[in-house]
């Protein structure tokens, strides 16, 4: 239950940016993850966030859900704090793709995906006919067609992770929070996840946050990249003014190095 | 939701079914054509005594005890995310039996075993959700990146070994007069029932909590993490489900002892049969749980009649083959 109950009468601020970080400090135990961050994300753009493992990634994903509390600082959602939206309000507003997804029953692809409609529903209805109509579609984006009624249970690492995505994707929310989604994609769905994603965020005004470790589909997809380098440390803002040799050298702790192939900018590790 | 309403019907009609084979059958056997018309309209003959004054009442608390302990086992699974959990996993029963069995070792009489036995599942219940209520009720409900249910599985578990060493000792320090009767009660056995209202009315207000949260449920076997950001409230149904299910075991093991089996086979076997929506299938659990307890217990006193054997032997004699069965014509069918 919300410590501060929704106040009705208070409308979203319409100017506000879709999310606002306003001096975000995360501790793990002792460490310090981030350090007073303060930025905001509007619609149409594509964070990446990239940077060293343990640097604070899922941390900040799941303080952005919800999950965790910051140390201090305030998230923002639509100019209101993240804790005065009921929790079915914040569910159409943003949606996590946690990075292991864990299944202790069989289940239909079709079902896993449907939960992702369950904030749309009012507590006896049943997914109609446009909500499978929308998981089909869902899954087709993922190309996941005729896996409908498979078992959740028999699907390889990639296919259940896009199905994730899917149950992600038939949410809807404004603000798509994703934890190494590509993790288990063979290249071809990392590159069309990846198109979809950035369609989504062009044609239906929605933003995307996405932790990745592939530099370059980062630097080819994000409008806007986030990059945790060590204890407290951050750097945020459009993909190419952040994504430099020297601040992913620093970040990483190994010299990377950038090299130019046609229109395409890569970093590779030295 | 069609598709649901056909699922119940049929089990409905299973359980009408159920009853009447099991007022009719017993030491002397009452012709189903008779069951119906004594059913409602009883006479003065001896049939119409047995039927409402013996049968009736054992056979509604049977189906009221099975559904209680398949709903409870349901839930449990859904809460914990594991399919191994049964209503007894969190430790309800032993503090149930640990009651039970101390009244039966003082002597005392039928309804303060009964007191014993609610007594000890609450205390039992209190324990662990005392114990457990950071992991069902703080911010590591959420998960976070870590999941909560083991730690509230394995303090349920922990608490279940303490109880299981205390019955040993119970058992060891009974006289051999007593020890008969508190061996029946801890396979589970119906032969002591007064009346089916406790069990029927649990049963149904248990339903009609649950029905409430059963798309909530669905969305809870996802994970905690998943779950809240889809707007479940995590934390508050997790304790809901916790108390709901614990008392539905408490009034199962008080009217019909430790009857095994019904809370982890009749979920598997549905779910099997009919997925894992829970909005059909905790109905289902309370149609068919109780049905197949009903059919045990009336084996039970029906195979050596008129002596009675524990439903809890039957029950699972019955189960473990039946669920046996289920599976592999599942893993077959893949």
């Amino acid at each position: 239950m919300s410590k501060r109950p929704v106040d009705a009468a208070v409308p979203p601020d319409a100017g506000a940016p879709l999310l606002t970080l306003q001096g975000l400090t995360l501790r793990a135990g002792q460490r310090v993850l981030l350090q007073g961050l303060s930025m905001a994300v509007q619609p149409g753009e594509l964070w990446c966030v990239i940077g060293a493992n343990g640097s604070g990634k899922t941390s900040l994903l799941h303080t952005l859900a919800g999950l965790r509390r910051p140390s201090s600082g305030n998230v923002v959602l639509q100019g209101r704090p993240l804790g005065d939206w009921s929790p079915g309000q914040a569910a159409g507003l943003r949606g996590l793709l946690p990075q292991a997804l864990h299944d202790a029953f069989a289940a239909r692809a079709i079902d896993v995906v449907l939960a992702g409609r369950h904030p749309h529903l009012s507590r006896w209805e049943w997914e109609g006919a446009a909500d499978t109509a929308l998981a089909l579609e869902a899954l087709h984006q993922v190309d996941l067609d005729g896996f409908a009624d498979r078992d959740v249970l028999t699907l390889s690492g990639g296919e259940r992770q896009r199905v994730g995505i899917a149950a992600l994707l038939a949410q809807d929310p404004l603000l798509l929070l994703l934890d190494e989604a590509l993790a288990h994609l063979d290249l071809k769905h990392q590159v069309s996840v990846l198109e979809h994603l950035a369609q989504l965020v062009r044609q239906r005004g929605k933003a995307v946050l996405l932790s990745i470790h592939d530099l370059n589909l980062a630097r080819r997809f994000a409008t806007h990249v986030l990059l945790l380098g060590g204890p407290g440390q951050a750097a945020c803002g459009p993909v190419r003014e952040v994504m430099t040799e020297a601040a992913l050298s620093e970040a990483f702790g190994h010299r990377v190095m950038r090299v130019d192939v046609g229109a395409q900018t890569l970093f590779v590790p030295a | 939701m069609k598709h649901a309403l056909r699922i119940w019907a049929v089990l409905a009609l299973f359980s009408a079914a159920a009853l009447c084979l099991s007022l009719a059958l017993g030491s002397s056997s009452i012709a189903l054509s008779d069951v119906v018309r004594l059913l409602f309209q009883p006479d003065a003959s001896a049939n119409a005594e047995v039927l409402h004054g013996l049968r009736l009442p054992r056979a509604l608390a049977a189906f009221g005890t099975g559904g209680l302990l398949a709903l409870a086992g349901a839930l449990l699974q859904v809460l914990l995310r594991n399919p191994l959990a049964d209503p007894y996993v969190l430790g309800a029963s032993g503090g149930a039996a640990a009651g039970a069995l101390g009244a039966m070792l003082l002597g005392l009489g039928v309804v303060w075993v009964q007191l014993g036995a609610f007594a000890g599942a609450l205390l039992s219940i209190v324990l662990v959700f005392g114990v457990a209520y950071r992991d069902l009720a703080g911010t590591a409900a959420l998960g976070g990146a870590s999941e909560a249910a083991p730690r509230l599985l394995l303090t349920g578990v922990m608490f279940a070994a303490a109880w299981s060493a205390l019955i040993t000792l119970l058992l060891l320090l009974a006289p051999d007069a007593r020890l008969r009767g508190m061996l029946f009660w801890l396979t589970g056995d119906l032969s002591g029932v007064a009346s089916p209202a406790w069990p029927l009315a649990t049963l149904a207000l248990l339903l009609l909590a649950v029905m409430p949260l059963a798309r909530e449920l669905n969305v809870l076997l996802q994970g905690p993490a998943l779950a809240y950001t889809l707007g479940v409230q995590v934390a508050p149904l997790r304790r809901k489900v916790y108390l709901l299910a614990s008392l539905a075991t408490a009034v199962a093991v008080t009217t019909g002892g430790s009857v095994g089996f019904v809370g982890l086979v009749v979920p598997h076997a549905l779910r099997l049969v009919i997925g894992n929506d829970q909005r059909s299938l905790l109905p289902a659990c309370a149609l068919a749980g109780g049905t197949l307890l009903l059919l045990a217990d009336t084996l039970a006193r029906s195979i050596v009649a008129p002596q009675q054997l524990p439903v809890g032997v039957i029950m699972a004699l019955l189960g473990a083959p039946l669920f046996l069965v289920l599976l592999l014509r599942r893993a077959q069918a893949r």
